[in-house]
């Protein structure tokens, strides 16, 4: 075990803790632990300016103008139908398969408009992947799964091993399955299915990852380590998360705005939005008056 | 891609809607010659004779002798049998019985048509002391037959899919399995039983070769016993005709036009069918 | 059954009614089905019966002897073959094409549901109408011969429709969040169709292209006018040459042969092969819809 655990260079964390939860010792860090690490060189940095997003009729996001900043975890609040999980799927395209939605303004990643008509969406969303609410592995095994996107996208066959070993490790997944990397993905459990699918999204080597409320789903030892597997990540990776859970969004998240019937509300600090909000209605909403 | 998908899917399904557009176009020759009305309202079907009838209602009679006769036969056996499969058999007997039905429903209809022939045909001519066993009722019992997975499997369906809250409601008000089941269970599933009877109706009217080689094939209308005389139906009359008819002819463009009388009448009962079983899907 | 609460001993006339009610019904039920049963049995059983004496190697090899009164059933057998993978070829590809498209390009709306309720109209189309429909188009307009070309467009475009509804189906009943996680992983339509759905869907395809299989073994209408002959010296040698058919065989037999009573047992010998050929690929689909829903039971 030991000799297996050198072997793994940045990934041996979430490895640990995971050993360590398993082992029943489960504690959430303190919230200042996060709040110094937002200083990092930010590279990729996304950019909205003015979008606005209409279904039919229906003007579900209202002139949303926003800075995220890269290599940290920012959350997305605000009550049930108020356009969060919309807004973070214009990041990767996803509402283009929706018939009769309609987006204006720009999302710039990199200084790149991703509604150019320049962009392919395939290669966007390669670029920014995506967790969703429910755990959606493929039915097939835990190693094709994870193999799914690299072999699509035209990566040899002997590099696949690597890749599926490492994305596993990342997702703090690889010493529960290492062993059963043939059986269904379908047998794992609720939260094992969500980690898989985190690994499948670190497979194809994205720098932005989006959570569509990733632990809505699961009891509170799976969330606790998807949380901690997210703050992991964020050294890597950009990590934009839409939560209905405001302690959630509290230990995780550096960055918060907060939405409401379509508008953007107050974003900033994670510490100032929660303890100094600007708007009453993000006080109102944060104090559990609504929502 | 999808261009390649458009062209394959759109070219396959303007192929299957040319069926339509050619049926009656080559129907419509017919009514060159022939009066519509001398069609639909003429009693006598006689080809080849001089003048030449082409009278629908002694096929229309055929058909729906037969037609009537199978869903007597088969609708209160193929409910009964629908909501003991859905209601009494436990999962292992109806994991055999669904696929029996299933079976039944294979087998081929010139196979029913054939021991339709070497078994029911003389056993009828027996029992009713007649000149030859091929009548409307050898039909009906054969159709009938034909009828029964299609009445039994969709009643299934529309059984087994009631709610089990409404069903545990009526237990708990403690009716008993009889009672629930009539008060409760077919009436929230009273719709998807009646497009079974509806599509079984549909089967019976299509059906072909079995009732061919059963009812004796006498197009005219039976004075008294219909169901002991012999009939032919609309789809028997296309395929013993159709093989023999010179193409182009008046009796070659008649049987377009009997045809065309058996694609609408289908083509509705179908309709209907998925307008009651929509219906009960809103219900439930 | 009836003691629901253990009390049996004071029974009001009125449960006592009830009790009987449910009785009686519960009688009538338990008839019919055993009367379904009973039929499918003694057809299986008299088919078999009467029709196993008769199949030999040489009744299964042989051409047909003496005005058909003697020898083999081979042609027919080699016919219903031939029919069957011809149509299958020629309905399969473009019938999953057309679902493909359906289902995944073609945008929903009010064209798309006309198309499927049409679709969904000529599955249930009477079979003779096709063979109308074949008769015109294939050979009057056309000029094809009564072939077995002929006879396999026809049948291929009967089983069309069934193979469009099965495989839409299945394809409907892949659930979308797989095609989201894939499309999330800047996979495209074509690659995710591909490599998710279709792969998914694929045990309710092959079931929908076996019970396909079934039908064109056994329908007798469709070929009448378009391929089918009471009798053809020689194996096809071609996809133009008429052929002959079991099912056609055991029609033609049952009714216009020399002898009709002489040639029975070749008539069950005909359709006992018939029946076996149908059987087996009904009993295939049965099996493979219960292994799929069993894998799927299993990793829930």
């Amino acid at each position: 075990m030991s000799s297996e655990m050198k072997a793994m260079d940045m990934t041996d964390a979430p490895v640990l803790r995971a050993f360590r939860e398993s082992a029943g010792i489960h504690h959430y860090e303190s919230q200042e632990a996060f709040e110094t690490e937002t200083q990092h060189p930010q590279e990729k940095e996304i950019q909205i300016n003015d979008l606005n997003l209409w279904y039919g009729n229906f003007h579900a996001l209202k002139s949303i103008t926003l800075t995220i900043p890269s290599n940290s975890v920012y959350a997305f609040i605000g009550p049930s139908g108020c356009g969060k999980s919309t807004f973070l799927r214009t990041l990767n395209r996803m509402n283009d398969m929706i018939s009769g939605c309609r987006i204006e303004g720009e999302i710039k990643i990199d200084d790149q408009n991703i509604y150019d008509k320049s962009v392919d969406v395939t290669d966007l969303r390669k670029n920014v992947g995506m967790v969703f609410q429910k755990a959606n592995p493929f039915p097939m095994s835990i190693y094709d799964n994870v193999a799914y996107g690299p072999k699509i996208h035209g990566v040899p066959k002997k590099e696949l091993d690597g890749i599926v070993e490492h994305a596993l490790k990342s997702a703090a997944l690889w010493e529960e399955v290492k062993d059963r990397l043939k059986e269904s993905a379908l047998s794992l459990s609720g939260g094992q299915q969500q980690r898989l699918c985190i690994a499948r999204t670190l497979a194809v080597k994205p720098e932005i990852i989006l959570f569509d409320e990733p632990c809505s789903a699961l009891d509170p030892i799976s969330t606790g380590r998807i949380e901690e597997l997210i703050t992991e990540l964020k050294k890597e990776y950009t990590i934009i998360i839409v939560t209905h859970n405001m302690q959630q969004a509290s230990r995780i998240s550096d960055h918060t705005a907060f939405f409401l019937m379509g508008e953007l509300i107050e974003s900033g600090k994670t510490t100032h939005i929660f303890e100094n909000p600007k708007d009453y209605r993000t006080e109102g909403y944060i104090s559990g008056r609504f929502g | 891609m999808k261009s390649l998908f458009f062209i394959g899917g759109i070219g396959t399904i303007l192929i299957l809607l040319l069926i339509c557009v050619f049926l009656f176009s080559e129907a419509s020759n017919f009514f060159k010659t022939y009066g519509l009305i001398d069609f639909l309202a003429g009693s006598a079907w006689k080809p080849g004779m001089h003048p030449e009838l082409f009278g629908l209602l002694p096929l229309l009679f055929g058909t729906a002798a037969v037609t009537l006769g199978a869903i007597i036969l088969a609708v209160p056996i193929g409910i009964l049998s629908a909501i003991y499969i859905a209601e009494l058999a436990g999962p292992k007997t109806a994991e055999i019985l669904k696929p029996s039905v299933e079976l039944l429903a294979g087998i081929p209809s010139v196979v029913l048509g054939f021991l339709g022939m070497a078994l029911l045909v003389p056993i009828i001519q027996r029992t009713f002391d007649l000149t030859t066993g091929q009548t409307a009722l050898t039909g009906s019992v054969i159709l009938g037959i034909m009828a029964l997975p299609t009445i039994i499997s969709v009643s299934e369906d529309a059984i087994s899919s009631v709610p089990l809250p409404l069903r545990n409601g009526s237990f708990a008000l403690g009716a008993n399995h009889w009672q629930t089941i009539y008060k409760v269970v077919i009436p929230a599933a009273f719709s998807g039983i009646s497009a079974s009877v509806i599509l079984g109706m549909g089967r019976a009217i299509g059906e072909t070769m079995a009732v061919m080689m059963v009812t004796g094939n006498m197009a005219i209308i039976p004075g008294s016993d219909v169901f002991l005389s012999s009939v032919r139906t609309i789809t028997a009359t296309i395929a013993l005709e159709m093989g023999e008819v010179a193409r182009g002819t008046e009796h070659y463009y008649a049987l377009f036009a009997v045809g065309v009388i058996l694609f609408i009448m289908t083509f509705c009962i179908n309709l209907i069918a998925d307008a009651v079983k929509r219906r009960h899907q809103l219900e439930v | 059954m009836a003691s629901e609460n253990g009390t049996k001993p004071k029974k009001s006339a009125a449960r006592k009614r009830r009790d009987l009610y449910q009785k009686t019904a519960f009688l009538f039920m338990r008839m019919a089905i055993i009367f379904v049963v009973l039929i499918l049995l003694v057809i299986l059983a008299d088919i078999f019966m009467k029709g196993h004496s008769v199949i030999t190697i040489d009744f299964l090899t042989q051409m047909p002897r003496n005005q058909m009164t003697e020898g083999g059933i081979l042609p027919c057998i080699i016919g219903t073959v031939e029919l069957v993978v011809l149509s299958l070829l020629i309905a399969v590809p473009l019938g999953i094409i057309s679902a493909i498209y359906l289902t995944e390009y073609a945008a929903e709306g009010k064209i798309r549901w006309t198309v499927e309720q049409a679709v969904n109209n000529l599955a249930g189309t009477p079979s003779i109408v096709f063979g109308l429909f074949g008769m015109a188009l294939f050979i009057k307009y056309i000029g094809l011969p009564r072939s077995l070309l002929t006879a396999s467009l026809t049948m291929g475009l009967l089983i069309m429709p069934v193979i469009i509804r099965t495989t839409q189906e299945a394809m409907l009943s892949v659930p979308k969040e797989y095609r989201e996680a894939s499309h999330a992983l800047g996979v495209t339509k074509w690659e995710t169709i591909r490599r998710v759905v279709l792969p998914t869907a694929y045990s309710g395809i092959i079931t929908g292209i076996i019970i396909s299989i079934g039908r064109a073994a056994g329908e007798t209408a469709p070929i009448l006018f378009t391929g089918a002959v009471y009798y053809y010296p020689r194996l096809p040698d071609s996809v133009f040459s008429p052929i002959m058919a079991l099912s056609y065989h055991l029609y033609v037999m049952a009714t216009e042969s020399m002898n009709i009573e002489a040639t029975r047992p070749i008539q069950y010998g005909t359709a006992l092969v018939l029946l076996s050929i149908v059987f087996i690929m009904n009993l295939a689909a049965v099996g493979i819809r219960r292994h799929y829903k069993k894998k799927v039971m299993r990793s829930n």
